[in-house]
């Protein structure tokens, strides 16, 4: 049994419920119909009886004169005007005949004379006849009965013929007893229609509300199935809007999945920012190893320049050394990214001199910047670092766009945070290029030594303020530095 | 419905929806012929033309009388088996006929058994009957009512007596062979539905009284038919008239039955007069009805009732039914 139901019971919600459902219409209309059914064919039974009883008793009335006087066509004539007398719809218990026996059970007088023939022993008809006659003879001769013979296909009615004291002979009415059955027919036909109109209506607005419950839950599953492969799409919030069970199971799936992505988000960054901060404190080492001996071979160099009386040629090669130290110095400086400089604070206008340097490299390109500038007083923050970073980003952004670009920088205070944010729409960039952004010598840079957006990164980390790189919906690429105002480490 | 007395009054509104077939002349009458001669039918043409003068001074000076008097206590016109039973339309058509004929009102009392019109006559609440030759003799001997006018059939005034068995008998041939069976009689006074087979019995030498194993009355030849062909008797004897009418306006049933024998001829059940009548109702009605086959409407309504007239009767036609009557001692 177990096996049999497993199937069924392991088949998918959009199945099962409007199955079950229609599965409890049906059983329901079904139930109902059949006791309508059974009760109406209860009341066609009581309509034959209640029938029988009324002819018995008043062909009873009238015949008892008649017999009393031998007057046996009068009988006649009393007993075939039920049966003789037209069918129609509306009786569908007429007899299909009537018999008058006498006290000694031989037929007076039969609407059917030819099949009971006038002073035949009533025994003699049939062996129903028989088991009949032996019922009649116990019969008090009073009361009238129903006689209902199991194997008999007729329901007999016996009427004695009797007034006062005087027995004349019984009164036999004989019913078909499938003789309601186009009634029942009718009435049977007449439920299962309707039986089937319910079933018409119900069916479909089940399977509908179904589907209803269903969907919902069936999506809900196929999601949260694939989360361990990928962040699934987005539930249509149109789908179920309902605030009923299946309404806060979605609100709690939103919330999860927006809570493992922020989660996952916050992970990447860290990953990253570790990298970068390991990376930072390596070159910040390897840049210190570099420049004690190097600062060392400079000042052994300069004296030698200056105390020294070598020929041209040795001067020359000497000069060709200090150039190439120089640009190790240059470099490793630019590695090395010193935070702790002591600089005045920054003004309103340092923010405005950075758009001055930049506006002929811009036109250069023909580019439009879009300039919001909404700092009105002095910042505490060290203007010399701010205006590296700002330079840097606006290089970064001048470089990636194309002829005719557009760029877009927007500088103010909230939170008592400073707020610099620079867009372009260049090139966009993947999120494997944007979790390298910001590492040194980036391969994406074209031109430059690729340490500007590193040396940024290093700046603001060290303002303790954050760099983040977000693809805008209007294909831009935003730079968005935050710097906390004050709270400088 | 107690011993039936249904008034033609009630029954008139019953509404019962007849075939009105126009009756053909074209049955043969089969009754085997055994008065009729030559000199009796000149005999009662001379006699017709006689009466037929009388009866027009009569009219004329019961007509005045009338008119006179202002007569308008209704002519009351008994009615029983003898005539089919049912044909209520027709019945209704011929009052109004009468009544436009004697212009006086005429009612018809029907009553299903000859003895209860006997009774009428008796009791003088009818003026005139149209009965079988049986209550015919009984009340002319008994000085109660005379002879008014014989019905000719097929333009003869004579009828018989048939005996039917049902169409599936196909063995029996005679009366005597249906000993020990059921038997229906039309009426106790009836002469061809019981005097003529218990007659025939009596002259075979059986006892009438215990030949057959059961015998009852149908009250009406009509019923006859009925009874055998629906098998609820085994034979039966009626009214050759009826018979013959009852093949053409309703044949499925007169074909469900079989004529197993006819009697001889009798004189056809005539139409009586009280004996104290008033002389010119009497010759008023008598001529109404020996016009009605010279009158367009009255010859419709002939061959309505399958008949081809009336006749004034002739006593003697009847001497046949006295005779068996006697000797039957029923007289």
């Amino acid at each position: 049994m177990k096996s049999i139901m497993k199937p069924i019971l392991d088949l998918s919600f959009r199945y099962k419920i409007p199955l079950w459902g229609g599965l409890l219409i049906i059983i329901t209309a079904l139930a109902v119909s059949f006791t309508l059914i059974i009760n109406s064919y209860d009341e066609l039974k009581e309509d034959l009886l209640i029938n029988s009883e009324t002819m018995g008793y008043s062909l009873k009335t009238t015949l008892f004169p008649a017999m009393l006087h031998d007057d046996i066509w009068r009988a006649y004539e009393i007993i075939s005007a039920p049966i003789n007398r037209a069918i129609d719809g509306s009786n569908p218990v007429n007899a299909e005949t009537i018999l008058v026996v006498d006290s000694a059970l031989r037929v007076v007088v039969s609407a059917h004379p030819k099949s009971a023939p006038m002073l035949t022993e009533m025994r003699h008809l049939s062996p129903e006849y028989a088991v009949l006659a032996d019922r009649i003879t116990r019969m008090d001769g009073r009361s009238s009965q129903e006689i209902n013979l199991p194997e008999s296909k007729y329901y007999y009615y016996v009427t004695p013929i009797s007034s006062e004291n005087a027995h004349l002979g019984t009164l036999i009415i004989v019913h078909p007893k499938d003789v309601f059955l186009p009634r029942f027919t009718r009435i049977v036909g007449r439920g299962l229609s309707v039986g089937a109109i319910i079933l018409a209506i119900l069916l479909p607005f089940n399977w509908y509300w179904g589907q209803r419950m269903a969907l919902p839950l069936v999506m809900l599953t196929a999601r949260m199935g694939e989360i361990s492969r990928k962040w699934p799409a987005d539930l249509d919030p149109e789908l179920y809007v309902y605030r009923d069970e299946i309404g806060k199971l979605f609100d709690a799936y939103t919330q999860m999945l927006r809570d493992l992505k922020d989660k996952g988000e916050l992970e990447k960054q860290m990953v990253q920012s570790e990298r970068l901060a390991a990376l930072g404190q390596l070159a910040a080492g390897i840049a210190h190893e570099i420049n004690n001996p190097l600062s060392g071979m400079l000042t052994a160099i300069d004296t030698l320049k200056c105390h020294s009386d070598a020929d041209q040629r040795t001067m020359k090669t000497i000069a060709l050394i200090e150039r190439g130290l120089t640009q190790i110095k240059d470099t490793v400086g630019a590695l090395l990214v010193e935070a702790k400089i002591k600089s005045r604070s920054l003004t309103p206008q340092d923010i405005e001199d950075v758009l001055t340097l930049i506006t002929p490299m811009a036109r250069k390109k023909a580019l439009h910047i879009g300039w919001h500038n909404s700092l009105d007083e002095d910042v505490p923050l060290p203007a010399t670092l701010v205006r590296q970073i700002l330079i840097n980003l606006l290089l970064n952004a001048v470089q990636a766009v194309a002829q005719q670009g557009e760029v877009a920088v927007d500088i103010g205070i909230a939170d008592s945070q400073m707020r610099i944010s620079v867009a372009n729409d260049g090139k966009m960039l993947s999120a494997e290029q944007i979790a390298h952004l910001f590492e040194p010598f980036s391969p994406l840079s074209e031109g430059g030594h690729g340490l500007g957006l590193w040396v940024t990164y290093q700046i603001v980390h060290q303002l303790g303020g954050q760099v983040t790189v977000k693809r805008e919906s209007n294909n831009q690429m935003r730079f968005t530095v935050s710097i906390p105002i004050g709270g400088v480490a | 419905m107690n011993g039936v007395q249904k008034n033609f009054h009630l029954i008139f509104r019953k509404k019962f929806k007849m075939k009105n077939v126009p009756f053909g002349n074209k049955i043969e009458n089969k009754c085997n012929k055994k008065l009729p001669s030559s000199n009796m039918m000149i005999y009662f043409y001379n006699k017709f033309i006689l009466l037929q003068i009388f009866s027009i001074i009569i009219i004329l000076f019961a007509s005045s009388t009338v008119w006179a008097e202002e007569n308008s206590e209704p002519i009351r016109f008994g009615l029983t088996p003898a005539i089919i039973h049912n044909q209520y339309g027709l019945l209704i058509d011929w009052r109004e006929y009468l009544q436009k004929k004697l212009r006086r009102p005429v009612e018809f009392v029907s009553r299903d058994s000859y003895r209860e019109t006997i009774d009428l006559i008796k009791q003088k609440k009818i003026d005139f009957a149209w009965v079988s030759d049986y209550p015919y003799v009984y009340l002319e001997d008994k000085r109660l009512a005379r002879l008014l006018v014989t019905p000719l059939y097929q333009g003869r005034p004579y009828y018989c007596s048939y005996l039917i068995v049902p169409s599936s008998d196909l063995t029996t041939k005679s009366l005597l062979q249906l000993k020990g069976k059921i038997f229906a009689y039309a009426d106790p006074y009836s002469n061809s539905g019981h005097l003529v087979p218990r007659y025939q019995l009596q002259q075979a030498g059986e006892d009438p009284n215990r030949f057959f194993r059961k015998t009852f009355f149908t009250w009406g030849h009509r019923r006859i038919v009925e009874a055998v062909a629906q098998g609820l008797v085994d034979a039966g004897s009626l009214d050759s008239f009826v018979w013959d009418t009852l093949s053409i306006i309703q044949p499925d049933l007169t074909n469900q039955t079989r004529i197993v024998a006819k009697s001889p001829e009798y004189g056809f059940p005539p139409i009586v007069a009280r004996r104290n009548v008033n002389r010119a109702d009497s010759a008023a009605m008598q001529q109404a009805l020996l016009d009605m086959a010279n009158d367009p409407e009255g010859a419709k309504l002939l061959k309505r009732l399958n008949l081809s007239g009336f006749a004034p009767g002739d006593a003697k036609l009847y001497d046949g039914v006295r005779k068996m009557m006697h000797t039957m001692a029923d007289l």
